[in-house]
């Protein structure tokens, strides 16, 4: 095509061309590193001092990491085989991990009975596989979803059977009446009749009906009182709880300060601003003492109750805060076509609205997520032996005394690989939902 | 902009206007805060007609006909659709919207649901038809605007032509006895105009009652019975296409014209 003139405008081409190989140094393992790690003489010297600062880090660790202590029974006797090695006293004292790793998952959960948290988690995967992998598991599971709520706090806690029924009870009551009024008046009405009813049944009247029924069938397996919940049972139990409740809260909450009715927005907006305003200490101090001045003396208000209460309601606003965003970010045409497709208010919301906001906010929600549940390590502070309130008191024996890295390097772990495999769902989760090319 | 070259015969044999009344508009006025946007609109539409209307932009023509099925609400005058006088009890809102189709300039499909799905959202949820029967519903109107194969696909892997085409689908499948185009081809490419256009044409075809807002003066003069122009918020003349495009009265029609059809 050189012959080509520069005077020569027309041009025709005559034969097609065929589609060619790229050439070899651009693609492969050899392409990569040449684009990625030698592309050119600067960029070559990063690439090596950078493999050697890695390796050296990665040798002192690893050599800190690597050491035969796993038997031992105190700090002292860690470092006799530490020096007796030769290798002076650097290395890690991983006895105490040996001797307290079962405290630190179950805090002084009666050990006769872990069987109950451990099924409890391994049934909260089963019920959170219909939500989490909708398409892979058969879709009645998501009856036993619905029961687990219930199921989960009764295995943890035990007690009578009738506790957790009656607790049901309340959701079947509440929809009766939402059924049966938001036919007759508006849908907003029924909502805020079901909850009046359903609270009027779990405060006032199911208490009765429990003692009731338990004293004429009493079905009940034993129960554990709250100060022996610890460790990592006790973090994930908050974070679960917290989670699980503060979606649904934070989509009220989010639709709350949206809406029409000024009562119903301005009292969103202040509880919005006024949670994400204090800190979650103070939150969890006023759980756990300020609470009690309130109550009638002689109450009892289980603690991790307050606290999840706490927990929830702060992570509720900061998910009121991410929905919105997702609401703010949908265009007009959306609430437009399903006005248009005669949809009320509660459908649209439901079937077209909500479901886009929530996948814009993906993000979002899984970093709330995932504050959530590293700040219920903050429960320590108020006495509750979390695994950070754990190491505190391992420490304050005067075996492990001095033992630091270890036992928060162990922590650390434990946390990131929930964490991390938030946020690697996260990612699947958006890759799934991604439907269309723009 | 341009004249549309209808390359068949269209079949006027259903194109029948009836003496019944679809759509009363009468004395209606409209404000966006203080800004008066519709003044003074009385409009009566039969059954069977189809209304081009045309006004430059900013006119008020989106903001009349999304009155019509209450996308926006006018504060004095009536508006009375198929004997439904729209007032503020939303059990008559979400009637007359279900039975009044609307086609948007963006389409606005829902693109986390299927084209299947679009199409049997509303029949299922609103007009509480089963599942099978949506479904089978779908699939004929996606079929009549000759897209059944992109049923499973999502709004965002087709062309901008075929998405349209599916909103039509949509609207049709709640069997709306009135549709509403807001510019329908507006938003897109000129040899995907013509797909959409088609698919209008065979609407009209089978006697719907139209009102559509759309430059397309060509689909104005073969398929309209009526044009109304509009301009500031008025309506400044209306009339029969021939008439209408051949021998406008009004200064502001003929200055219109003249930009639009660029003679
Ligand atoms: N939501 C709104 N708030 C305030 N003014 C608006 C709104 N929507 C439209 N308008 C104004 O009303 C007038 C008519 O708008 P519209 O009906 O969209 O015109 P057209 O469709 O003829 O271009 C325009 O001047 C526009 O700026
Ligand atoms: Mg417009």
């Amino acid at each position: 095509m050189s012959n080509t003139h520069a005077d020569t405008v027309a041009f025709v081409r005559d034969t097609m061309l065929p589609q060619q190989e790229p050439p070899p140094s651009s693609v492969g393992a050899v392409g990569w590193a040449r684009a990625n790690l030698f592309s050119g003489w600067f960029n070559t010297i990063l690439t090596f001092v950078s493999i050697l600062v890695i390796g050296f880090v990665l040798y002192e660790i690893l050599s800190w990491v690597f050491s035969p202590t796993w038997n031992a029974g105190s700090l002292r006797e860690c470092r006799e085989i530490l020096s007796a090695g030769g290798e002076a006293t650097r290395g890690a004292c991983w006895g105490v991990i040996r001797e307290r790793w079962i405290q630190l998952l179950f805090g002084f959960y009666p050990a006769d009975l872990y069987w109950r948290p451990i099924l409890a988690f391994i049934l909260l995967g089963v019920a959170l596989a219909p939500v989490l992998f909708a398409d892979k598991v058969p879709s009645q599971l998501i009856w036993f979803s619905a029961i687990y709520p219930f199921l989960f706090p009764w295995l943890l806690w035990g007690g009578t059977i009738w506790g957790p029924l009656s607790a049901l009870a309340g959701f079947v009551i509440g929809y009766f009446v939402f059924k049966a009024l938001s036919e007759v008046t508006s849908t907003l009405i029924g909502i805020i009749a079901a909850v009046v009813a359903a609270l009027l049944w779990w405060l006032v009247l199911s208490g009765y009906v429990v003692d009731a029924l338990n004293s004429i069938l009493p079905i009940g397996i034993q129960a554990v009182e709250s100060r022996n919940f610890g460790g990592f049972m006790l973090s994930i139990t908050i974070g679960v709880v917290a989670i699980a409740c503060s979606l649904p809260l934070g989509i009220v909450l989010a639709l709350g300060r949206q809406s029409d009715l000024m009562i119903v927005k301005y009292i969103c907006v202040g509880f919005i601003e006024f949670v994400r305003g204090v800190p979650l200490i103070t939150l969890l101090f006023v759980a756990s003492v300020l609470l009690n001045l309130f109550l009638p003396p002689g109450t009892t208000f289980d603690i991790i109750l307050r606290v999840l209460i706490m927990v929830t309601l702060f992570a509720s606003a900061y998910m009121a805060e991410v929905i919105r965003g997702g609401l703010a970010a949908l265009p007009k045409g959306q609430y437009e076509g399903a006005d248009s497709l005669g949809l009320n208010y509660w459908q649209a919301q439901r079937l077209v609205i909500m479901p886009q906001a929530l996948k814009i906010s993906i993000p979002g929600i899984v970093s709330t997520f995932i504050g959530v549940f590293k700040d219920t390590t903050l429960v320590s502070i108020i006495g509750l032996l979390d695994p950070l309130g754990l190491s505190n008191a391992i420490r304050a024996d005067s075996n492990w005394n001095g033992v630091v890295w270890e036992l928060y390097g162990f922590i650390a772990a434990m946390f990131f690989i929930f964490c991390f495999s938030m946020s690697r769902y996260s990612m699947y989760l958006e890759r799934k939902l991604r439907t269309g090319h723009r | 902009m341009s004249e549309l070259a209808i390359d068949r015969e269209i079949d006027r044999s259903k194109m029948k206007v009836s003496d019944e009344v679809a759509i009363e508009i009468i004395n209606m006025n409209k404000w966006y805060g203080t800004f008066h946007v519709l003044r003074d609109i009385n409009l009566t539409v039969n059954r069977g007609e189809r209304i081009v209307i045309a006004g430059p932009s900013g006119s008020g023509k989106s903001t009349l006909i999304r009155c019509i099925n209450r996308l926006e609400e006018h504060q004095a005058g009536r508006i009375i659709v198929d004997g439904t006088e729209l007032s503020s009890d939303l059990k008559n809102i979400d009637k007359i919207r279900s039975e009044v189709g609307m086609c948007f300039q963006h389409f606005n499909l829902f693109p986390h649901l299927t084209i299947l799905e679009n199409c049997t959202l509303a029949p299922i949820w609103v007009r509480k038809t089963p599942k099978k029967e949506a479904v089978e519903t779908a699939m004929h109107f996606l079929a009549k605007v000759k897209i059944p194969e992109q049923a499973n696909k999502y709004p965002g892997q087709l062309s901008g032509g075929q998405q349209q085409r599916v909103a039509i689908a949509r609207s049709l499948c709640m069997r709306p006895r009135i549709m509403l185009f807001d510019e329908p081809t507006s938003a897109l490419d000129p040899e995907m105009i013509k797909e959409v256009l088609d698919t209008m044409i065979e609407l009209a075809e089978e006697g719907m009652t139209m009102l559509c807002v759309t430059h397309e003066m060509g689909f104005a003069r073969q398929v309209a019975n009526r044009v109304i122009f509009m301009d500031q918020g008025q309506i400044v003349e209306q009339n029969e296409p021939e008439e209408f495009f051949n021998n406008p009265k009004s200064d502001r029609t003929k200055l219109f014209l003249s930009q639009i059809l660029g003679h």
